[in-house]
Formats: structure tokens, sequence, C-alpha cells
């Protein structure tokens, strides 16, 4: 079942690949941006400044699909001891640190004009910067330990503790009294979000969503010629 | 008709700020992996230039390492 993920084959996709998704990303980019910040309308209460949801929202829920998707991988790569996808999570972190950073700051600017503030200690942003932090240890854990297994023990168990935090960045706003509003994005229910404001921010998820892609194969690419560098040294 | 775009009703200070830290953050982050990238693709034709034919010959046998080689794109 498993043949599929041999790195030889891999890589022969992987190397080709970013420099399309490079075209595309710039060609979904450019229609986010123009809907986003010139024929979207503005929101009756927040004004121009609702603009900053079409960059705050799609990095808040790629974060949150990426370390979604590092535990995942973690943990099906453990019990099934797939090296691949260890590799393939730690080529995902960067950019689902990047995106949780980018929702963060993002998220301050906006709160200045809206709440007044720029911080707030609410559930939803404290749920957002603990994200970061699982995220940050993770990172580091790649970069201390030296030992496979103890790379794998450490950042399974990193991961097992962070996804317990997915769940309540999702309901934090449901469960206690935040400055957030509630969602407005249902899939299972109607959406309290027009459809002119909608539209932008699909093709900003897109957007972010590609560059996402863009990075995990570059960094993917690069850890292959890491591990091909040490193989060289063995000969 | 530009310095309403860029002033957005009051908001643009807020508007083009958290856009600007968006893509700066897009275009470091790139910059950074790719320079990864290539540092160690350099290091990786370096090393194989230092290894003997017979072993040049074997590395090259893995497909991985040829492509490696053969594959020089600007990403």
């Amino acid at each position: 079942m498993f043949k599929h993920f041999e790195l030889n084959k891999i890589f022969s996709i992987t190397s080709k690949a970013p420099r399309y998704v490079l075209f595309l990303f710039f060609i979904v980019l450019s229609i986010g941006l123009s809907e986003a910040l010139f024929l979207s309308p503005e929101d009756y209460k927040q004004g121009d400044a609702v603009r900053i949801m079409y960059v705050h929202v799609p990095a808040a829920w790629i974060s949150l699909g990426v370390f979604s998707l590092i535990t995942f991988l973690t943990i099906f790569g453990y019990i099934f001891k797939i090296q691949n996808f260890f590799l393939i999570s730690k080529s995902l972190a960067p950019s689902g640190f990047l995106f949780n950073i980018i929702a963060l700051v993002t998220g301050s600017i906006w709160g200045k004009p809206t709440w007044g503030t720029w911080w707030a200690w609410d559930a939803r942003i404290t749920s957002m910067l603990t994200l970061a932090l699982f995220y940050l240890m993770y990172l580091i854990a790649w970069r201390i330990f030296q030992d496979k297994d103890k790379i794998f023990k450490a950042t399974l168990l990193i991961t097992i503790f962070g996804i317990i935090n997915v769940p309540i960045i999702k309901y934090s706003v449901d469960w206690w009294n935040t400055l957030h509003q509630p969602a407005s994005i249902n899939i299972l229910s109607k959406s309290a979000i027009d459809i002119s404001m909608l539209f932008p921010l699909i093709i900003m998820t897109a957007a972010f969503a590609l560059f996402s892609l863009l990075i995990f194969l570059m960094k993917y690419n690069t850890e292959l010629i890491k591990i091909k560098n040490k193989g060289l040294d063995r000969l | 008709m530009i310095y309403e775009i860029l002033n957005m009703n009051g908001y643009g200070l807020y508007v083009w700020s958290a856009f600007a830290f968006t893509f700066t953050s897009f275009a470091t982050l790139y910059f950074i992996i790719q320079m990864q990238y290539k540092r160690e693709k350099i290091k990786f034709i370096s090393k194989f230039g230092t290894l003997n034919s017979e072993r040049a010959a074997f590395a090259k046998s893995q497909s991985i390492n040829k492509e490696i080689l053969s594959n020089t794109p600007s990403i």
C-alpha cells in the first residue's frame, strides 16, 4: 500500500511542481486582491476595516488546517512506521506557523479600529497564541533532538497535546463571552456573510493554500536533498 | 481617487499595514526556504564532485540523485 510513498518517485514530482504552483498562486492572488481591496463592499458597521478579514481569516483557517494535518500525519506515521509522513509534517510546519503569526498580527491590527485595543486576553486570541507556541515547540523539537526516535516521540506528544487546542479555538466564541464575533461562515447551515464578501474570502483562502503548498514543496525538496547528502557521506 | 484608495475612509493605515505585513512575511519565508534549498543543493553537488568514479556511478544509479543533479530549476 505504501510503495507509492517512495522518495525517488515523489521527488521527481515535487521538484517540478513548485514553479507551476507559484504561477497559479500569483494568478489566484491577483484575483483575490482586486476583489478584497477594491471590488468587495465595505461593511455597514466596520467600514473598510473589514478588508483585513481577507488576510486574517484565511491565515487562521490555514494555520488550523495545517496543524490538524501535521497531527494526523504524525500519529499515522508513528503507528504505521512511515518516516515519510514525519518528513511531510516537518515540511508543512513553517507555513502553518507563519499563517498563525499572520492571523495574530492582522487580528491585532484589526482589533484597534474595531475594539479600540491592539490586544485582549480573550479565549479566541489566547488559544490562537497557544497554537503558535505548539508550532514553535514542534519546530524546536526537530532542531534540538538528533536521534530520530526521540524526534518522532517528541513531535507526537506535541501534536497530540496541541490538537486538543484546535476545537477550543473553533468553539471558544460559543463557549465563552469573547470580543470575537461568533462564526459567520457555517458549512452545515446558512452563513451570515453576504456572497459579495464570501467570494473574495474564498479566493484569498485558495491563494493562501497555494502559498502553503508552495512552501511545503520547497521545504520537502530541501529535506530530501538533506537526506541524500547524508547518503553521499556514507558512500 | 488614489487618495481615497489609500485612505479607505480613515482605515487605510490599518488595512494596508495588515496586507503589507502578510505579504512581507510571505516573501521572507519564501526566500528563506529558497536559500536553504539552494544551500543543500550546492552541498550535494560539491559532495558528488568529490566522489571517485565508481562511487559516483553508484550514486548516479539512484534516480533521486540523478534528478537532483539534472534538475536545476530556479526554485
